[in-house]
């Protein structure tokens, strides 16, 4: 079985978030490094995770056909629940546009919000994971 | 013919952004004086028309838009300090985006970050002179920039404040007065929809082939609805901000030259141009509008007509009539009248069916009933009226009443009329609206 994890919290409040690491100096861990390398050496982790960037880079995409509706912000209704997700790489958000509009969830009454993965330049990629076997 | 509601069809009938009011919002950047009048009237006039050739450059060139901003802010103050009245640069624009893009290495250097590097590493590398061409064939980097500016993963708010401040270059303040919000508002907004810009990784460029119709059309939107808080307002006291106006046109003027190929583009300039024509008639001397049925035309602008016209029938010629053309040949159809009994309301009610098949709206079908009326008779007109208040969508709307009071009046059904008025009343937003409502009351006799 596949379990993702959605994390929830109030933006801006996290501890140890990539903006308060000084990098240079005295490097010092990042708050998920332990919980990193401890899930690393248990093959649970199926594709890297990451931490997105906030919701004000948020963009939602609607769809019908090639009609593309595109709104700046996260998703806001109530009404809908989180049906699925995907990772996807992307030259820039025109392209991330362009797939979550030819998503079927786009194409059939529902949203996609599109949000950027936070990059962090100053601490290693997450190692590569492969596929648990 | 009534309405002034007639006058500026809004394709899609919103006007979204706050209203404007300030006088004096849109007047340029402040820029340091200089001792020499001459040298400071050549880098106002530079900054008219390079301010956003070297913000646009330097965003390509550093992929940083508040460094770009900063440092063509500098690169202006320079001039000042070391043009002389006889060392004017022959071309201002290179000079100011040498002399920009310097003080960015310059400050990227000081800064000794690694993601600091790695610019001064790009920018080095990238030529000043725009990229011979992206997908579209297109090279200034300005249109890189509207595009940009004007991209809809960004609020429309943000799309019209980016575009006035990195584009035409008025300051945050500027924006924020002709805006009607508090400045820290607006800087936010601005600050915001620059983070969206980077962190969501909205391109810097002119959209491929397959993107660019509908692409363009956001951008001519975003410069119409400019125009439109320009001339009439969505609320405050003055209905009439030429400043904004201004800006909209030479923006559009802007954008027109750099895409010939764009009929509406051309369409919405001439557009822009033969409205802009009646803007002296519009108001009369206690700042009160006056119905184009009612304006002065000796003192609608020739030299705008004429030019509006001209490039009205030049993107006609390609054969592509979109939303804009078609309302710009409703503009010329008034501003060939040279009475308002010669006005072929006939054609401008094709005009509008034509409009209206392109861009449903019920603004629109507003006008074209009030075409109708002046065409076919006032009681035709009415009922079309009267079926649109039945399908409910232009429900607060004051021109829906508005127009049915006018209707009315003509058909001297001045009971119906006054109720009409007051409706119209209860909703008209700006203080010039509400005086010709009231004065339109009196006269049908209501109170």
């Amino acid at each position: 079985m596949r379990y993702m994890l959605l994390m929830y919290g109030i933006e801006g409040d996290e501890n140890g978030a990539p903006e308060q690491v000084v990098p240079a100096a005295e490097p010092e861990e990042p708050c998920w490094a332990p919980w990193q390398r401890e899930m690393s050496s248990r093959p649970v982790m199926l594709i890297g995770g990451g931490r997105l960037q906030p919701s004000t880079t948020a963009t939602t995409v609607r769809a019908s056909g090639s009609e593309v509706l595109v709104a700046d912000g996260p998703f806001a209704e109530t009404k809908e629940q989180v049906l699925g997700f995907d990772i996807i790489e992307c030259a820039d958000l025109d392209e991330a546009i362009h797939v979550a509009s030819r998503h079927p969830v786009a194409q059939h009454g529902g949203a996609v919000e599109v949000r950027p993965v936070l990059e962090m330049p100053d601490h290693p990629a997450q190692p590569e994971l492969t596929i648990g076997s | 013919m009534p309405s002034e509601g007639h006058r500026d069809t809004k394709a899609g009938g919103q006007s979204g952004e706050a209203a404007v009011t300030s006088p004096q919002a849109g007047s340029r950047a402040p820029v340091p004086r200089s001792s020499d009048p001459k040298v400071e009237a050549a880098v106002a006039e530079a900054f008219r028309q390079e301010w956003g050739r070297v913000v646009a450059t330097l965003i390509r060139m550093t992929g940083d838009w508040d460094l770009a901003e900063e440092c063509a802010q500098d690169a202006f103050a320079t001039a000042l300090a070391k043009w002389t009245p006889d060392g004017i640069p022959d071309r201002p624009g290179a000079w100011l985006t040498t002399t920009a893009r310097n003080r960015s290495l310059d400050r990227l250097r000081r800064t000794k970050t690694e993601a600091a590097k790695l610019q001064e590493v790009a920018a080095l590398n990238v030529p000043a002179e725009a990229p011979p061409a992206d997908d579209s064939g297109v090279t200034d980097d300005r249109l890189r920039l509207i595009f940009t500016c004007c991209h809809p993963a960004l609020i429309l708010e943000a799309r019209v404040a980016l575009t006035l401040r990195t584009l035409a270059g008025l300051t945050t303040a500027e924006i924020a007065r002709a805006f009607l919000v508090p400045e820290p508002t607006m800087a936010k907004r601005l600050v915001r929809a620059k983070h969206k810009i980077r962190d969501a990784g909205i391109p810097y460029r002119v959209p491929p082939a397959h993107l660019l119709p509908e692409r363009t059309s956001g951008v001519l939107a975003v410069l119409y609805l400019l125009f439109n808080e320009g001339y009439s307002a969505s609320a405050g006291d003055d209905l009439l901000r030429p400043d904004l106006t201004a800006e909209a046109i030479r923006l559009t003027r802007l954008l027109a030259r750099l895409m010939p190929d764009e009929p509406e583009a051309t369409g919405l300039l001439a557009l822009m141009l033969l409205q802009d024509a009646r803007s002296d008639a519009r108001l009369d001397e206690r700042g009160d509008l006056i119905s184009l049925e009612d304006q002065d035309r000796t003192r609608w602008d020739q030299a705008e007509i004429s030019e509006g016209r001209a490039l009205l029938e030049a993107a006609l010629r390609r054969q592509q009539a979109g939303p804009y053309q078609l309302q710009a040949a409703i503009a010329a159809c008034h501003a060939d009248a040279a009475t308002p009994a010669d006005t072929d309301w006939a054609q401008i009610a094709l005009l509008y069916e034509r409009l209206g098949q392109l861009v449903p709206s019920p603004v629109i079908e507003l006008n074209r009933a009030v075409a109708v009326a002046m065409a076919e008779g006032l009681e035709a007109g009415l009922s079309a009226v009267q079926s649109l208040e039945e399908g409910g969508e232009l429900a607060g709307y004051y021109l829906l009443p508005a127009t049915r009071a006018d209707l009315l009046r003509r058909l001297d059904r001045l009971a119906e009329a006054a109720e009409a008025y007051r409706e119209a009343l209860s909703l008209a937003a700006t203080g010039p609206e509400r005086r010709f409502l009231t004065r339109r009351l009196a006269e049908v006799g209501g109170s």
